[in-house]
């Protein structure tokens, strides 16, 4: 079935299809908060949260807005950092400024080859220094292009090609 | 429009992680209508994020649909399977009776499934209509304080965060016609459980307290400001944060924000 039936079919409240994109972005989204919050359970927790909250909004999305994936993605990634903010608040720390993809990639990058079971490896060694950075900003935390020209004290033309070049060498790493 | 610089830009990257403006992703949006060639690289650009959070999450999320069902409360009628007759049953009576009961047995589903929508929209309404009185409400409660701030004789009072809780800062607005403090705590971390804040008016030489009440209800209070009786001569206010009830005396330790009264 066509995405955009599907999503049009879940935003009519039809519980199969939001089965399917459930299946479709459950793996990622979990990815993505798992990167933020760190902790299994918590992530799962909060995956949860994400798809009931996409099930209540749903009328929020449009395409005409931008894609499926992005809207769930920012359902997620502010998901996971209110989690972590309300956390560091009840602890009396500050650890907004956490870098959250550039560390969880570092902690697989120590772990042992061997045991690189969904071929992580091979991203981590395709992406560079700037590259681990634009995506932690631009996909992790939501930066506007801007944001990020302005965290990395770059011209938003760079921002733009480089994250490409990174999404490039990806890419090209998902094909091999 | 020349498609492969467009492509070449990285504006199409910048739009799957959600960077741009409003505008720029209406942009966006067209051309994907327009043309296949930039529908078939956004999705080859969502495509490889998914993979990388795919792999960065190892894949290790055990939470099925049906948890995400359950939660969301909405059951999904199944049809009933229909028994299939025997082919030695010809008689057109059990096939009319059978006829009759597919039939009733599809009205009575149909009729479940509208019955279940109408409920479904029922629950939408009522909440709806919550969030309309509680903005409402909300409304009503900041204008309250609106008036109450601006009224001329007040005095506002910077408390700051202390030892404890140095990012925490509180404000206190005392009429001192109507002997009455306004406590603005939102910028207080919530109190653990067990514990209560406590205000205190305090005169500085000799330096001596005068409890002017706990604050109850910390979390039902959303704009976290209080109103408390304040006759004293006050010269500076103190929150700190007690066991419930409040204690007779501050537990100095235990100080979360201090200031002194200007004038």
């Amino acid at each position: 079935m066509q995405l955009e039936h599907l999503v049009s079919k879940f935003q009519q409240k039809d519980v199969k299809s939001f089965e399917k994109l459930y299946e479709m972005y459950a793996a990622s989204m979990f990815g993505v908060i798992y990167t933020i919050v760190k902790n299994k359970e918590e992530a799962e927790e909060v995956l949860q949260d994400v798809f009931v909250k996409a099930w209540k909004n749903s009328s929020s999305y449009a395409a005409q807005k931008g894609r499926f994936f992005t809207w769930i993605l920012n359902i997620a990634r502010n998901a996971a950092i209110d989690k972590i903010r309300s956390k560091s608040y009840n602890q009396g720390k500050q650890n907004l400024d956490a870098t959250f993809f550039v560390d969880i990639i570092e902690s697989y990058d120590n772990l042992d080859t061997k045991i690189d079971v969904t071929g992580l490896n091979k991203y981590i060694k395709a992406l560079r220094e700037t590259c681990k950075n634009l995506i932690e900003l631009l996909y992790f935390k939501g930066y506007t292009q801007k944001e990020a020209s302005e965290e990395l004290k770059m011209p938003i033309g760079t921002v733009k090609t480089n994250n490409r070049k990174c999404i490039s060498e990806l890419r090209k790493s998902v094909l091999r | 429009m020349d498609i492969e610089k467009y492509i070449a830009s990285g504006i199409l990257e910048l739009y799957v992680s959600g960077s741009l403006s409003e505008k720029e992703n209406q942009e966006v949006y067209h051309a994907i209508l327009k043309y296949p060639a930039v529908k078939a690289e956004v999705e080859a650009i969502e495509q490889a994020f998914m993979n990388l959070s795919e792999a960065v999450g190892n894949r290790e999320n055990n939470v099925p649909f049906s948890t995400i069902k359950n939660k969301i409360d909405a059951k999904v009628v199944e049809l009933e399977q229909i028994p299939q007759r025997n082919k030695w049953i010809a008689y057109t009576g059990w096939a009319a009776s059978v006829a009759l009961l597919v039939g009733s047995l599809w009205l009575f589903t149909e009729n479940q499934q509208l019955k279940e929508e109408i409920q479904i929209s029922n629950t939408t309404n009522t909440n709806l209509e919550d969030q309309i009185s509680k903005a409402n409400e909300s409304a009503k409660k900041m204008k309250a304080l609106n008036a109450i701030l601006r009224a001329e004789n007040i005095e506002s009072v910077a408390l700051e965060g202390q030892a404890i809780a140095p990012n925490s800062f509180a404000k206190v607005f005392w009429n001192k016609k109507d002997q009455l403090a306004y406590v603005d705590v939102a910028g207080l971390p919530a109190p653990p459980d067990g514990k209560v804040y406590q205000v205190w008016s305090l005169t500085l030489d000799p330096l001596s307290p005068t409890n002017l009440g706990v604050l109850e209800d910390f979390d039902a209070d959303e704009n976290k400001v209080f109103m408390l009786t304040n006759t004293n001569n006050s010269q500076a206010f103190g929150i700190t944060l007690e066991p419930e009830g409040g204690s007779d005396a501050p537990t100095l330790a235990q100080l979360y924000a201090l200031g002194v009264v200007k004038s």
